[in-house]
């Protein structure tokens, strides 16, 4: 059991920036508009739960020009994707341990 | 750290991001329902220009010698052809963007999103290449062929495409692949095909999916 939680990642503990890695994994770059839409927040709001996740290197950003208007683009880094699945098989095997007792 | 309960519903939300950001999910089932009933009016009236019955012997000949020899409401056949492909094309079209639309609205999703261009980008690879190959063979007078592969071309782009949409669809594609490669070991029955992958394929899956997803 005690093996397990350490497995659990403190950076994903938040159900924001579970979501947001969720998005990011099945993606290959998408807009800070659409994230703010898809997981429903407020610019502050994201940006706080981005922030962490960048400054781990678990995600990356990009921004370009769309004609005059910036854009801001977020992805997954291989890292950033790796402890996600190390924090999913953990979830995993601690759900699993829950059903069994 | 949270208990078991919460952990569970934190990965259904999970899931449900995963698939909402990855899938186009607003598509109607009313909008295949509508695309069949343009095709079956479509080869209504191609009949009704032959002045044919559907599974006429003559079909034999894909209707050829009657067809080419028909000039009738002014215009003669190729053209009347042409014109009525391209407009069960548009209204397909048309009102299946109407439907679509409706329900995104409905859902609180927008039309127009990295979700929905994927699916036509998706889509528009086999179309595109389909299309120019069905020009071809109509340049060419390959028209038996003319029905198979607009089928299977139709059918490849609906399978491709159902990666990037609800996921039922695939199955639409694979009907649409299956019927127009048995197409093309009964040439001269076209229309025939035509009517039942184009419209009674669409209409059958179009409510099967209404009943399914829209209606709530």
């Amino acid at each position: 059991m005690k093996d397990i939680i350490t497995q659990l990642n403190p950076a994903f503990d938040h159900r924001n920036r579970l979501g947001i890695m969720s998005v990011l994994a099945v993606n290959d770059w998408v807009e800070y508009t659409t994230l703010k839409e898809l997981l429903n927040l407020t610019d502050g709001n994201l940006a706080s739960h981005l922030k962490p996740l960048e400054s781990q290197e678990y995600i990356t950003v990009r921004k370009k020009f769309v004609g005059r208007k910036p854009q801001t683009t977020y992805g997954a880094t291989e890292k950033g994707r790796a402890a996600f699945r190390t924090h999913l098989d953990a979830l995993e095997a601690l759900l699993k341990l829950g059903r069994d007792e | 750290m949270s208990n078991p309960q919460q952990q569970l519903e934190h990965l259904a939300e999970m899931r449900a991001l995963m698939e909402r950001s990855t899938r186009f999910l607003s598509l109607s089932g009313l909008s295949g329902v509508w695309a069949g009933l343009c095709a079956l009016v479509g080869v209504a009236a191609v009949y009704a220009y032959l002045d044919m019955l559907p599974f006429a012997p003559a079909g034999k000949y894909y209707y050829y010698d009657q067809a080419i020899r028909t000039v009738k409401w002014g215009l003669p056949y190729e053209w009347v052809f042409l014109l009525l492909a391209m407009a069960v094309l548009g209204a397909a079209l048309a009102g299946g963007a109407f439907f679509t639309i409706r329900k995104a609205k409905r859902r609180g999703e927008r039309v127009w999103d990295a979700t929905s261009r994927r699916l036509l980008v998706a889509m528009a690879i086999p179309l595109v290449t389909g299309g120019i190959f069905g020009l071809a063979l109509l340049w060419r007078g390959y028209l038996s062929l003319l029905a198979p592969s607009t089928l299977i071309f139709y059918g490849l782009a609906v399978a491709n495409g159902s990666k990037y949409t609800l996921r039922d669809v695939e199955y639409l594609g694979f009907s649409e692949i299956a019927l127009g490669l048995l197409g093309i070991f009964y040439p001269g029955y076209g229309l025939e095909f035509w009517a039942v992958g184009f419209g009674m394929l669409h209409i059958l899956y179009g409510l099967w999916m209404y009943v399914r997803y829209d209606r709530s």
